[in-house]
């Protein structure tokens, strides 16, 4: 494999004293989907916009494509696309008048800009649609044009800000069917998100927290290194039993998850007794417990919490 | 890579195009305001003093006294507003603005100018208007001059020594409007472009697209003259129609070259529509930018270029700040080739320095981007 499609070392970014990104290193390979997960405020879309050029780094380096995020911003352009967390098309403008407009941005021209203008309508399904307002769009639809204008150059990167914000599972699903459509092109796909089935999506996943990068595995991987027993705690009254466990001897965390709870203890066997005691002690009728894997949320939030937890707000 | 890239430009400037014809707000800014601007400025300053009241105390009632009051209101800058029986009603009179002159003529005098001896004539003026009472005064002057001088002519059948016949060139009826409206041109052009660039730019950062602009290929140059590019040909059709209006509805003479007015209003427009780009990407919020744009070019341009106030009688300060108002420029440019007529050999400074304001305009414009664009 040749040089990595995205490399940072020891990138950060300060904004006075508050440090967004602190120190941060990884290499993305060559069409990876490559997810960025973190709570709100951990740093990802510091750590996008240096990377698109949008903001400079105040220390570490970096190269998108080859080129460097300092000294070659403009070349870093040409070989990008890049789509925003706001609707960032143009809302009066119809959705052949935005891809037109991007086409010309890009230097897309000719027999290349029909072919590409006729693939960005059939992958956003937008066919009968090229004369609406892309305001008058439904979410779904003007992510998807949105998308198709960030590609339409063909980049060998693309970086996405939490792209699929605000709509259904079900638009979701579809957005993603694009992304590895276009991993399966080549395209190297580096995405931020904070929705969990977003993160399972990705080839690897790059965990932020407060400006650091707390883990950095496949999906999978991620929950199989939980060394922390976890289990299922079924209760007639799952608040009371959340409220009985919390801080209790032996309980590291405890959480609700749907009608149930997810109870993280210090040992296997240990946790077992000390959650059936506990429940016992407080009265607190228990109806079922269980071993249980970790799903990538709970990885997600025992590693947030190991590392010093969210910040507020 | 190329600083100006004409595929990128012409993007530019065609979505912009696009944006504008959606945009029932800037096409009202852009074709309906200079004109109506040109139209309520140009009925309402007017400086010409006509039809001032007069009152007049006739305590003479003679043939002699009669023969003056005509003369006062065939002049055409008085008309009778009251007949008074006693001076003392003057006060009266200014307090309720029924009059802004009275003129009492005393008993005795056809028969001090049948004597021979010089009769007096009695000019009480309101002050509170005092630019009004001072034209009137040199009104009533002018009258009294000419009868006097008639009287003199027909006693004594004698030639006066020193007659002086002044011609006024220009503006030979010396009509304020000729020389407000060419005036206006300016004001009004200088106001209307900044205004239409303050929204551009504080748009897309309101609506996020300047994000997205910023992460292309494309640079700070392309984006600010592929904004200008549309309204700079907005800015020249509204510099055709407003002059053309000034000629047809305000009688305005255009005597000079309209081919040269072209290339000096581009100058001028490429200055103000670059300062409102600047003002535009500084302020990032579109209403905060229409009110920055306004206040720094109306009040300047109305106030401070000449068009309301001559430069030379301001104070040194005042004065010095009007060599930084490009609107004081583009009104010796516009007063010289409607009224005299003049050519580039004339307005040739004028030019160069709105060639340098453009220069700062666009300069200020390109620089305001963020760092990080291009």
């Amino acid at each position: 494999m040749s040089e990595p499609a995205v490399e940072v070392r020891e990138l950060t970014r300060r904004f006075g004293d508050f440090i967004a990104v602190d120190r941060v290193s990884f290499a993305v390979a060559r069409g990876e989907i490559f997810g960025f997960l973190g709570p709100n405020g951990a740093g990802k879309t510091t750590t996008i916009k240096m990377l698109t050029g949008l903001l400079a780094p105040s220390g570490g380096e970096g190269r998108v494509a080859g080129h460097d995020i300092v000294g070659e911003r403009p070349a870093i352009r040409q070989s990008i696309g890049y789509m925003s967390q706001l609707f960032s098309l143009y809302a009066d403008l119809t959705v052949a008048e935005n891809i037109a407009f991007f086409a010309g941005l890009y230097g897309v021209s000719g027999e290349r800009f029909a072919t590409r203008r006729a693939w960005v309508l059939a992958m956003a399904g937008l066919e009968g649609a090229a004369d609406r307002p892309a305001g008058e769009l439904s979410l779904g639809w003007k992510q998807r044009l949105a998308l198709g204008c960030a590609v339409l150059h063909e980049p060998p990167i693309l970086f996405l800000d939490e792209p699929t914000s605000g709509v259904d599972p079900i638009a979701r699903r579809r957005f993603w069917d694009l992304i590895y459509g276009l991993a399966d092109g080549g395209t190297t796909v580096f995405v931020t998100t904070h929705y969990m089935e977003e993160a399972e999506y990705c080839h690897r996943l790059a965990l932020m927290n407060r400006g650091r990068l707390i883990a950095l595995d496949s999906p999978a991987r991620l929950c199989a290194a939980s060394a922390e027993p976890l289990f299922a705690v079924t209760a007639d009254d799952p608040l009371a039993a959340l409220a009985a466990l919390d801080g209790a001897p032996g309980i590291v965390r405890a959480g609700l998850f749907g009608r149930d709870l997810h109870v993280t203890t210090a040992g296997t066997a240990a946790g077992r007794d000390a959650i059936a005691r506990r429940l016992a002690e407080t009265g607190v009728p228990l109806r079922a417990l269980a071993a249980i894997d970790p799903s990538l949320e709970d990885v997600f939030i025992a590693r947030v919490e190991a590392a010093g937890g969210a910040v507020a707000g | 890579m190329a600083l100006l890239d004409p595929v990128r430009l012409w993007a530019i400037a065609r979505k912009e195009t696009i944006q504008l014809a959606r945009d029932r707000r800037s096409l009202a800014l852009a074709f309906a305001l200079p004109l109506l601007l040109l139209v309520l400025y140009g009925y309402a300053i007017v400086w010409d003093v006509r039809d001032i009241a007069l009152a007049v105390v006739d305590q003479d009632r003679t043939a002699a006294s009669r023969e003056l009051v005509d003369g006062f209101l065939a002049s055409g800058y008085f008309s009778l507003a009251a007949t008074p029986e006693r001076p003392e009603e003057a006060a009266r009179l200014f307090a309720r603005d029924t009059a802004q002159i009275v003129l009492v003529i005393p008993p005795g005098f056809a028969a001090d100018l049948g004597d021979g001896r010089t009769a007096s004539l009695q000019v009480l003026l309101d002050g509170s208007d005092a630019n009004t009472a001072t034209i009137a005064m040199g009104y009533a002057e002018a009258v009294a001059r000419t009868f006097g001088q008639n009287v003199l002519l027909a006693g004594e059948r004698l030639a006066l020594p020193l007659v002086a016949e002044s011609r006024v060139w220009y503006n030979e009826t010396l009509e304020s409007r000729n020389m407000i409206v060419p005036g206006l041109v300016a004001v009004i052009m200088m106001t209307i472009a900044a205004m239409l660039t303050s929204l551009t730019i504080a748009r897309e950062w309101e609506r996020g697209t300047m994000e997205q602009l910023a992460a292309t290929p494309v640079t700070r140059l392309e984006v600010v003259f592929g904004k200008l590019l549309p309204y700079l040909a907005i800015g020249l059709v509204d510099t055709a129609a407003v002059a053309a209006l000034a000629v047809a509805l305000f009688g305005v003479p255009l005597r000079g070259s309209p081919l040269l007015l072209l290339p000096l209003s581009l100058f001028f427009l490429f200055g103000s529509l670059g300062l409102g780009l600047f003002i535009s990407a500084a302020a990032r919020s579109q209403v905060l930018a229409t009110q920055v744009a306004l206040v720094a070019t109306f009040l300047p341009a109305f106030l401070l270029s000449g068009f309301m106030f001559a430069i030379e009688n301001m104070p040194a300060p005042l004065r010095a700040l009007s060599y930084l108002i490009p609107a004081r420029y583009f009104i010796v440019v516009t007063r010289g080739i409607f009224l005299k007529g003049v050519g580039i050999e004339v307005l040739r400074v004028q030019g160069l320095l709105m060639i340098a304001f453009a220069a700062v305009g666009l300069a200020l414009a390109v620089r305001s981007f963020r760092k990080e664009l291009g």
